[in-house]
């Protein structure tokens, strides 16, 4: 390793300079996965109508939206959009960032709803029909209390894949760690330690959060293993 | 209208191959070190086994900007390594990180297959190798296949990234082409976002075969 290159100094200079910008970054994760999650139940509602070129088309538009790069739908957003015809309207970096961040994910949001929904026995829905339940309490009282609690963790690994998505937003100027740490870097032609310190940080953030999330893993799936067994013995 | 559609189609496809070779050597690169890295935790070696936790997860808990930034300004200076070009710079920095993401999947894989299987070969006396190579590997890569083809995709989304170190692949030409037409930019990058969608279809096909044959003649 070459220390000469390497500073403490510079490292502790620029440290509480980036910390600065962890607000900016967590809140446009949190704004970002809010949207996502709202949005991932609209794709749900969306697809649920009965016919079927609609349901064709939204689940195209999906595919795109989500095997296309983010960076380039935030491009889209940030500078295309005000050109946009009729619709078109300019956004602040932040405001780009997070609808561009918000709809990409929700595309991957509105499949673990609907891994949650499917998981949930064909013998409940056909009970609360059989107790002649109306669509309301069938939804809020029988399925959904049991879709929701098993898709927790893989909320939170997005979640998580969100937060680690968000620096892109530097390109477009959303000046979060990333972004500032590149700007210190061009002014002060240091980019080892600035770029060290946001590599920490992310790791800082996200390795315990994925831990925390296993944990959770762990004791859904020993929850859920539970409840298949006991119905294997009353079988 | 249509014409115009057209002339900047072919103004982007002129970075397509940029995009395209880094996906394929990227992706044969992390399909490599998911190999090595996700057979390596499962080793009784505890040095490799630590030094394969630690590379895993460095790379998967920062994110690939992170990397690809860290990779072309910091590793040439404080190493005094020079990764040829940028190029390679891109191609190493998406196959160390998706390598990592998918070591899990080979690792997740390979436990996952039933503890009989194991102790028969051992109770015919293979070897370790033999072990790996001919009994657990053939069961657990079909597995694998699903989630090789969504990470696929997610590689070639990570691709768009190395416009900004520089090099000039597609969405390196659509920057350009909005910059000098500005009213044209929702098209140009309608148009970027098209290619990528083409150059994703064949592998969004590939990982719907895939996880059809992980599905096939498997009970549950």
């Amino acid at each position: 390793m070459n220390s000469q290159y390497w500073s403490w100094e510079t490292f502790l200079e620029a440290f509480p300079i980036i910390l600065e910008g962890l607000k900016i970054t967590l809140g446009l994760t949190v704004v970002s996965y809010l949207l996502a999650m709202l949005a991932g139940f609209i794709w749900l509602v969306l697809e649920a109508t009965p016919w079927r070129p609609f349901n064709l088309i939204i689940y195209w538009v999906r595919e795109f939206i989500r095997s296309t790069p983010p960076i380039v739908q935030i491009f889209f957003l940030y500078f295309a959009w005000p050109m946009v015809p009729y619709v078109g309207m300019s956004f602040t970096p932040f405001v780009a960032a997070m609808l561009a961040l918000g709809i990409h994910f929700s595309t991957y949001i509105s499949e673990v709803y609907r891994s949650g929904i499917d998981s949930v026995e064909k013998g409940q829905r056909e009970a609360s029909t059989a107790l002649n339940l109306s669509t309301k309490d069938r939804w809020l009282n029988v399925i959904l209390p049991q879709a929701l609690p098993p898709t927790i963790p893989m909320l939170g690994n997005y979640l998580i894949i969100l937060f680690k998505e968000v620096p892109l937003a530097a390109t477009i100027g959303v000046v979060g760690i990333l972004s500032i740490a590149r700007s210190y870097g061009a002014q002060t032609w240091s980019y080892i330690e600035p770029l060290t310190i946001v590599a920490l940080l992310f790791l800082l953030l996200s390795y315990p959060s994925a831990l925390l999330i296993n944990k959770l893993e762990g004791k859904m799936n020993r929850r859920f293993d539970k409840k298949q067994k006991k119905v294997g013995v009353s079988e | 209208m249509f014409e115009n559609w057209v002339n900047i189609l072919t103004y982007l496809s002129q970075g397509a191959w940029t995009t395209i070779s880094i996906f394929l050597v990227a992706a044969l690169f992390s399909f490599i070190m998911a190999f090595i890295a996700g057979l390596s935790r499962l080793s009784t070696n505890l040095l490799l086994r630590g030094f394969t936790a630690f590379y895993v997860e460095i790379f998967r808990g920062t994110s690939l900007i992170v990397q690809l930034f860290w990779l072309y300004y910091a590793v040439p200076m404080l190493f005094n390594i020079d990764l040829g070009s940028n190029w390679w710079v891109g191609v190493i920095a998406i196959g160390l990180n998706y390598g990592a993401y998918m070591s899990e999947v080979v690792r997740s894989s390979i436990l996952s297959i039933n503890k009989g299987q194991t102790e028969a070969s051992i109770a015919l006396n293979l070897s370790r190798f033999q072990r790996m190579r001919q009994v657990i590997l053939p069961q657990a890569l079909r597995l694998m296949l699903p989630e090789f083809g969504n990470y696929s995709i997610q590689i070639l989304k990570g691709t768009a990234l190395v416009s900004l170190i520089g090099l000039s692949d597609i969405l390196y030409y659509g920057d350009i082409y909005r910059s000098s037409n500005l009213s044209e930019g929702p098209i140009a990058y309608f148009m970027v976002l098209i290619m990528y969608f083409i150059i994703a279809l064949p592998l969004i096909w590939l990982s719907k075969k895939g996880e059809k044959i992980a599905r096939k003649g498997v009970a549950s």
